[in-house]
This record gives C-alpha cells, sequence and structure tokens, in this order.
C-alpha cells in the first residue's frame, strides 16, 4: 500500500534563500512524523507548500500514490490534508459552531444556517476522539489549549487525514500540552496521520513515532525515538555538540535590589493586568516568573523598566523609589532591559549595529561632547564589543534590521551588559532563537548573576525558567500565586499553578515527577 | 483523561466608565429638577396635540398632563437610574439605560418647553422619522462595509451625490423611479472606487473615503450652481408620494408615524428586518462577518476574502444610495448645496451607538432624528435658547456618543484593515 502522503524533491527558492532543497518525505497511515529543526530551517515553509500557500519550484506531492497540485488551502483541504495553526484561525466572538462550520457550512431552506445539525456532528466528532468542547461556547471565553481542540475538530469536520500541528505547544501550559499529545495519539490510533512540527526536543521524544531532522533547508537526518535522546536530536538540530544543561553555582544571594511591593499595573485598555504583585530580587540571584503569556508578564516588566505607569503599589531600586521614574532615571540607576520584542522594543532596525550599541548611553561622554555625538568613539566601543559578545555582522556600520534574531539579541546584549548594571530585566531572552544562542545567553546571564547582579527573568518557557532561576515566582492572572525555591520546584507543580491551581491543590512537589506518564 | 482546568472569562470591568455614565444621568436628573422641575407654575398643563397635522387616519386625542407632577416623576425615576448606574452598572443593558435616561431628558425638557401651551408631539416625531431615514440608512451602508472590515467613511459623500443625479435624472425623466436608480448607480459607483482603493489597492481606508468625500461635495456644488441652480426645471422631481398601507394606517399614533407616509420609510423597515436575518442567521452573513473579524482565518477556510469584501461595500453603496436619494425624492424635491449636511457621519456615529447591529443602528438612528426635530420645533416654540444653540442638537448628540461615553461596542476585530495574502 503507498503511503498517505510522499513528497519528493520538494525546492523552494526566495530571494538569496534556499528555503527547502529537494526534500523527500514519506508520511504513513496512523504514524506521527515530528519535523525537527532551528527556526528558519524550512519546516514552515514545507508545510505552507503542502497547504498550498506557497508554490513549490521543483518537486511532486503525492497522496496515497497519485500526484496532485496544490494551488490553495481549499486544494488542500479536498486533499485530506488539515492545519493547526501556530496562530490560532478563530474568531473570538463566534462560538465554537459557527467557527467549525464556517466555509463548510450547513443549511436548510436556501441560506439559512443550520446550528444545530452542525453541532450534533461536533458533538459526534467530540466523542470519538476524546475532543471535550461545548459547541454553544464563545470561542473568545474558551483557555487556549481547549481553543485548539476546536481547531483540530475544525479539521476532522472536513474529513482532513493528513493533519499538520505546525508550533502547537506554543502556547499550552505543560498540562494542556500533555492534553493534547493524547488527543494526537489518539488520532494516530484512528488511522489519522499526523506531522507535528516543533523545535522542542522534549516533545520529541514523547509523541513521535518518527523524527525527520531539518537544518537549512535539507533533511539532515531521520531516526525514531528509542533511539535517539535530547543531545543526539541537539546535535543533528545545529549541526554541533550543544550543552543543554547550564551550569551554575548556588547563588550567593546578597541585598536586595528590586523591591516590588502591592503592585497594580493595566494594559492598554485599561483592564488590571498586574493585580497586586509584591516580590523582592536580592543581588546574586535569578528570580524567574513562570506564567502562560498573557498573565500579566508584559505590564509587569514594563512598569518596572519605567516603560508603565503603575496605577498602585510601590517600585524600590537600590533603596530608591523608583515608581514614577523615568525609563532613563532607571537606566541610570544601573538596570539593563532585554525586552520580549526586541525588533519592537529592543533595535531601532534601520540604525546600524553601532549606534544601537550606545543607545542607552550615546548623551553621555565620552559618546557626545555637547550636543555633538563622538562617531569615531561609539565605533571604537562598538567594534570591541562586537568581538567580546561574538556578534556576526559584516560590520558596525550594518543595519541591525539585516542580522539574524540571534545577532540582534546579542547586540542588545552587548549593550545592557557592558555598561555596570545591578538589575537585569530580562523578558523572553531567547524567543525564537536557535539553540545554539539560547546555549550562549543563558550562560550569559547566569554570568551576570554571578558578578552579583540581581536578574528578573520573565519566559513562558518553563524549562527555561526552571534552568536558570534560584527562585520561581508563578503568575496566573495578574496575581503571583506562589515564589517556590528552585531546587523543589518541579515542573508539574509549577505547571498546575500556571494553568491557575490554588497551591494547596497542587499539592506539594515531588521528586522527578513526570506528568505525561500520569495522564495516561 | 487529563483533568480539564476550567478558566472563568476576564471581568471586563470598566469602573471607570461605570462611574462616569452614572455622573452623567445624575447631572442630567440634577438639571431636570433645577432649570425645568422648579422652573414651571404649579397647576399649569402641558398639552401635547396626538395626531400630525392634515391626516384624517389614526387620530388621538391630546394628552394633557400637569407639567410639575410629571417632570417630578420623570427627574425622581432618572435619579433612580443615574444612582443604580454609579453603584452597581446595568452591565450590557448600560447602553439601554442611558437612552431611557435621554428620552426622559428630552421629555421633561418638551414638557417644560409646552407647559401653559400646546406641543404638536406627534408631528414632531413623524417629522423625527423622517429626519431619522437618511442617518439609519446611511448607518445600514456602514454596518454591510464595516462587518466585512471596511471602514467606508465615504457614505456622506456617496449620499450627496445620489441625492443630486436622484434629482436631476428625477427631473429629466419626469419619473421618480428612474431617478431612484440613477441616485443608486451613482452611489454604488463611488462605492466601487472605495472599494478598489481600500481593498485591491489597500489604500489607507479613512484618506480613500475623505478623498470621495471631497469630490462628492465639489462635483454637485458645480454642477448645481452651473446647472440646476440655473435650470430649474432641471431640479424638479417628482417625489414619492405618502402611501397610507390599509388597516395599518388606522393606528392611533404608530399608523400616522409609521404606516402612513412614503417608500423610504417602509424601505427602511424592510432593510432592517432583512439585514438584521441575513447578517446573523445565514451562511452569507456568518461569511461577511468572518471577514470583518479574522480575514485570514475565513481564507485559510477557503473563502474568498476580497470578494466578499467587495460585494458587502457595493452593497453597502446601494443603501447609502437610497439614503441620499431620500432627501430630494423622498422629502424636499430640489436639490440644495450639501444638503446631505453631515447625515452620512451621523450616521456613522448611530452605527457605533448601536454597537454595528442594524437594530441598534435603528434606534440610535432615530434618537438621532429625534433630537433633529427637537431642535427645529422648539425654535418655533421659542425657549429662550438661541437658535444656533438648537441647531447644534444633533451634532452634540453625536460627539458625545462617539466621544465614547457609549464605550466601543464590539468593533469588527479587522475592521479598517486591509487584507494581504502571504
Amino acid at each position: 500500500m503507498p503511503p498517505v502522503l510522499e513528497l519528493k524533491g520538494i525546492t523552494k527558492r526566495f530571494p538569496g534563500v534556499l528555503a527547502n532543497d529537494h526534500i523527500d518525505l514519506t508520511l504513513n497511515e496512523g504514524e506521527i512524523l515530528a519535523l525537527l529543526g532551528e527556526n528558519g530551517a524550512g519546516k514552515s515553509t514545507l508545510m505552507n507548500i503542502l497547504y498550498g500557500l506557497y508554490q513549490p519550484d521543483e518537486g511532486e506531492v503525492f497522496i496515497r500514490g497519485e500526484k496532485i497540485t496544490i494551488h490553495s488551502p481549499i486544494d488542500a483541504i479536498r486533499a485530506g490534508i488539515g492545519m493547526v495553526h501556530q496562530h490560532f484561525m478563530l474568531i473570538p466572538v463566534f462560538t465554537v459552531t459557527e467557527n467549525i462550520m464556517l466555509g463548510a457550512e450547513s443549511v436548510r431552506m436556501g441560506d439559512f444556517l443550520d446550528r444545530p445539525a452542525a453541532a450534533a456532528r461536533i458533538r459526534e466528532i467530540s466523542s470519538r476522539y476524546g475532543l471535550e468542547v461545548d459547541p454553544n461556547a464563545y470561542v473568545r471565553d474558551l483557555p487556549v489549549g481547549v481553543q485548539q481542540r476546536v481547531e483540530i475538530i475544525k479539521l476532522l469536520y472536513r474529513e482532513a487525514n493528513i493533519l499538520i500541528f505546525d508550533e502547537p505547544t506554543a502556547v499550552l501550559t505543560p498540562q494542556e500540552a500533555d492534553e493534547l499529545f493524547v488527543i494526537m495519539r489518539e488520532l494516530a490510533r484512528q488511522g489519522k496521520s499526523i506531522i507535528f512540527i516543533t523545535h522542542k526536543l522534549r516533545e520529541v521524544l514523547d509523541v513521535a513515532d518518527r523524527i525527520m531532522v531539518i537544518r537549512r533547508g535539507a533533511v539532515v537526518g531521520e531516526t525514531v525515538p528509542a533511539q535517539a535522546d535530547r543531545q543526539t536530536l541537539a546535535a543533528m538540530m545545529v549541526g554541533r555538540e550543544v550543552r543543554l544543561e547550564v551550569e551554575k553555582r548556588i547563588a550567593r544571594a546578597g541585598d536586595v535590589v528590586l523591591e516590588v511591593h502591592d503592585l497594580v499595573v493595566t494594559d492598554a485598555q485599561k483592564q488590571i493586568t498586574v493585580d497586586g504583585v509584591s516580590f523582592d530580587v536580592r543581588a546574586g540571584e535569578i528570580l524567574g516568573v513562570a506564567g502562560v503569556q498573557g498573565n500579566g508578564q508584559t505590564e509587569l516588566v514594563e512598569a518596572v523598566t519605567g516603560l508603565r505607569q503603575p496605577v498602585s503599589g510601590s517600585i524600590r531600586l537600590l533603596g530608591q523609589d523608583v515608581t514614577r521614574a523615568t525609563p532613563r532615571e532607571i537606566i541610570e540607576l544601573g538596570t539593563a532591559h532585554v525586552p520580549e520584542d526586541r525588533q519592537r522594543d529592543g533595535l531601532v532596525l534601520s540604525f546600524p549595529v553601532a549606534e544601537n550599541i550606545v543607545l542607552c548611553t550615546y548623551y553621555k561622554p565620552p559618546f557626545a561632547r555637547g550636543v555633538q555625538l563622538q562617531r569615531e568613539i561609539i565605533y571604537e566601543t562598538a567594534n570591541r564589543l562586537i568581538a567580546d559578545f561574538d556578534i556576526r555582522t559584516p560590520s558596525a556600520s550594518t543595519t541591525v534590521g539585516s542580522l539574524s534574531g540571534g545577532n540582534q539579541q546579542k547586540v542588545i546584549i552587548a549593550r545592557e551588559f557592558s555598561r555596570p548594571i545591578h538589575l537585569l530585566v530580562a523578558s523572553q531572552p531567547t524567543r525564537g532563537l536557535d539553540v545554539g544562542s539560547i546555549e550562549y545567553i543563558h550562560q550569559r546571564i547566569v554570568q551576570k548573576r554571578d558578578e552579583g547582579c540581581a536578574v528578573l527573568l520573565v519566559s513562558p518557557e518553563l524549562d527555561e525558567v526552571m534552568e536558570l532561576s534560584d527562585r520561581i515566582a508563578v503568575m496566573y492572572r495578574g496575581k503571583i500565586v506562589a515564589i517556590v525555591p528552585a531546587e523543589s520546584a518541579t515542573k508539574s507543580y509549577i505547571g498546575l499553578l500556571m494553568a491557575g491551581v490554588s497551591p494547596e491543590q497542587a499539592g506539594a512537589p515531588q521528586e522527578g515527577e513526570r506528568i505525561v506518564e500520569s495522564t495516561f | 483523561m487529563a483533568t480539564i482546568v476550567v478558566h472563568r472569562k476576564w471581568e471586563a470591568v470598566s469602573p471607570t466608565r461605570q462611574r462616569v455614565m452614572g455622573l452623567v444621568e445624575l447631572g442630567s436628573a440634577l438639571i431636570m429638577l433645577l432649570v425645568f422641575t422648579l422652573k414651571v407654575q404649579p397647576g399649569q398643563m402641558a398639552t401635547f396635540v396626538m395626531t400630525p397635522g392634515g391626516l384624517t387616519q389614526g387620530i388621538a386625542g391630546n394628552w394633557v398632563v400637569p407639567a410639575f407632577s410629571t417632570l417630578m416623576a420623570l427627574t425622581v425615576v432618572n435619579f433612580l437610574l443615574g444612582m443604580v448606574q454609579l453603584v452597581r452598572g446595568f452591565g450590557r443593558w448600560t447602553n439601554a439605560v442611558l437612552g431611557v435616561v435621554v428620552a426622559f431628558f428630552v421629555f421633561s425638557f418638551l414638557t417644560w418647553a409646552t407647559a401653559g401651551k400646546s406641543l404638536n408631539l406627534l408631528g414632531m416625531l413623524s417629522a423625527a422619522v423622517l429626519l431619522a431615514v437618511p442617518i439609519i440608512l446611511g448607518a445600514f451602508s456602514g454596518v454591510l462595509c464595516e462587518r466585512a472590515g471596511v471602514v467606508n467613511i465615504a457614505i456622506e459623500g456617496m449620499m450627496l451625490m445620489a441625492a443630486m443625479v436622484g434629482a436631476l435624472v428625477g427631473s429629466v425623466t419626469k419619473n421618480m423611479w428612474m431617478g431612484l436608480l440613477a441616485a443608486v448607480a451613482s452611489s454604488v459607483l463611488l462605492a466601487w472606487v472605495h472599494a478598489v482603493l481600500s481593498i485591491k489597492y489597500k489604500i489607507n481606508q479613512i484618506i480613500s473615503g475623505t478623498v470621495i468625500n471631497i469630490f462628492s461635495t465639489g462635483m454637485t456644488s458645480y454642477l448645481s450652481s452651473k446647472f440646476l441652480q440655473t435650470y430649474q426645471e432641471l431640479n424638479n422631481p417628482p417625489i414619492f408620494p405618502r402611501v397610507p398601507i390599509p388597516l395599518l394606517a388606522d393606528i392611533p399614533i404608530l399608523g400616522p408615524l409609521f404606516f402612513n407616509t412614503n417608500l423610504f420609510v417602509y424601505l427602511v423597515f424592510l432593510l432592517l428586518i432583512i439585514l438584521q436575518v441575513a447578517l446573523f442567521t445565514t451562511r452569507w452573513g456568518l461569511r461577511l462577518r468572518s471577514v470583518g473579524e479574522h480575514p485570514k482565518a475565513a481564507d485559510t477556510l477557503g473563502i474568498n476574502v476580497f470578494a466578499t469584501r467587495y460585494m458587502a461595500v457595493l452593497l453597502g453603496g446601494v443603501v447609502a444610495g437610497i439614503g441620499g436619494a431620500f432627501f430630494t425624492l423622498g422629502s424636499v424635491g430640489r436639490f440644495d448645496e450639501m444638503m446631505t449636511a453631515g447625515k452620512g457621519f451621523i450616521g456613522l456615529a448611530a452605527m457605533i451607538f448601536g454597537n454595528w447591529t442594524p437594530l441598534g443602528a435603528f434606534f440610535a438612528g432615530l434618537l438621532f432624528g429625534f433630537t433633529d426635530s427637537v431642535a427645529t420645533k422648539l425654535t418655533i416654540l421659542g425657549t429662550g435658547i438661541p437658535i444656533q444653540f438648537m441647531a447644534m442638537a444633533p451634532y452634540i448628540t453625536t460627539m458625545v456618543v462617539l466621544a465614547g461615553l457609549v464605550g466601543r461596542g464590539q468593533m469588527p476585530a479587522a475592521d479598517g484593515t486591509p487584507y494581504e495574502k502571504e
């Protein structure tokens, strides 16, 4: 019997880039194939070709041995291919039924929607695959994990046989991710074939039947979980040996550097997003803030760095009240900020590397004399930092926008870390970076801590928080629900707190507990 | 199965808005007390005539009410509503309650102005309905466009153009139907320009709309002064007559208001029902709304975003065209420069006030029409308030509404954003 899906020699060129280089791929019935690769390796391009969003320059697609061409998502849907997009394609103000039936509506009397009929079919699909969801709920009221189920039902409603999951766990708590894996296995057991795109090594080993690794647009290896471990997979992905564990000594916490008391912050829509948060960070320790994205972390960081005025509460830095201080006052007290969106808040993309490197200090000697910038000194400093921080750029006068994500982040790190600082606020410092850059940035953060800097680390990647932090604060719906020492925290305990379970219900953390096993 | 963590919805509280609204409502009660209630002579009666002049069907007796006690009652109700709003709010009924408060405020104003005199209330209301027609049609046009994700501020210009073309073609052909058809065609043409600019060429939709408005103003003024004012026979179209609907026209009060009037009012009702039903219960409506909320999601499900938006804007053009034709073929019977006088913009305000639904837009349009009519009538009654201030009433109402007193409702998420395919 021919495989469900076969790609032969798929090649896609973008100006200056070979995104896919003669990729061959086969997918069998009832199989979960993991497509592993770093950001920019070409996974998404390949899947967008399969879903009809891009046309390949070369290569052929076969469905059950039959050659087809896919010009648009409609063709893909007809061929039984469905995709769960990383950013959900759901309409928040529509009900679950409306979202699922859209484009394939049940109608009666001409053009009138037959919602009950569609809802009945959704219930049938729900119960068949164990995808619990209320067809009459509005999508905006559903937690992210359930929204993802709606996306999956959307595909099953159209009778898709080949399901593509594009980085499906990026927005989920660890528990929700585990539920998703259970669902994926159930789908595969009932004969659906699944392509699972990710760069997270642990997930691949947990759920895949077969693993394909892509680097720089080409397939560099294929393996099965039984014969692989994180170390070998990481090496395949990056093309060299990578240290996955961060080496760090026990923290020697000193005096309190940052003191946040009963802080209340609202977002742009005047909604309270940080709701009475108190904590402190000491010199020489890393306080990690864990939490699913959108639980107030962004506003918390903005308040601490002076970018957003808090409604009430106080922030003290080195004993000084900085609650209403300007960003520059806070910077001058010795605060470094690695923002969560480096392209929007961290860099001026159209400025050269050198100018970005002095963005915090350009107005002071030696970079400025009176109103005039000292170009030579700026470029000397930039060249020194480019060497020190290993920034891969053609020159100091290259615009930052043309660098890769990892090197852009290094420009920020160089700017922020080369100043004398007492507090480092790092928000998602490794977002979208490859394994190699992550390793580098983690080492730099730990190094700063060891130099006696207080570090406030915010990240939705639980692994990152757990590896780096000395203490972990969990944020949920704008509140810090618990602060636990890193050595006594387990992934499942923190995960439950992130999902809104109260510390009492979550129970005391137990050593070595893994959730994946507990769900079967 | 693993446990499902049930999340509660984020509470959408805006305490500030609730409080401001409450204070505004209490303020209205205070004004009613000090300015109206305490200023009438005890024992004065206010006489409201409940049959518009010149009608023989649906006659109703006059209302004669004691001014002081009526005013006192209305003041107390508004005070109570304001207190409740301030203390705990009305949730999703907030706007409806505000509407009631405003209505009572206006009615006490009328009672105060009429105390010891007589006012043809129904005449005023029926004028209000007619004044509301172009506002409501403009709002419907806006609902169609914006629900599909295209902001259309060109409705004003489309109505103005339709008004002129309707008058011109109506006069030339001596046929009101031809005039209506030509009016609609001219409006659709402008809508098509807006669609091409904003959907195909992805020009900023506000700018595209402004350009069309400026074009319409200039074009109609030029043609009007060059031809319509000079050759009066080109500016004398037949108007749609009053057509009483059998039986319904005989109902007192409602009959004269809604069922003994011309085609345009009936069209408003027809469109209200069609749009409300079609938008929310048909496949057509679901797809149209999906394109305005999340065009990319619609696209991945095989819905043609561009075609859907074109259709919505062109249909919006049809509706705005009818609204424009009303000025010349449904009410005045001649074209005057700038005769739409911002009714298209007020229509957009009604659309926002009505939360982008046809039903809401309808009631909001009636409210705006009513303020307009109050302004006109009271100028005649003579209240001591300068005419200029009275004439501002509809625009001030619009500004207050748009300034966010009623809050931004559920605007379509992709409203005003051009869709770009990858």
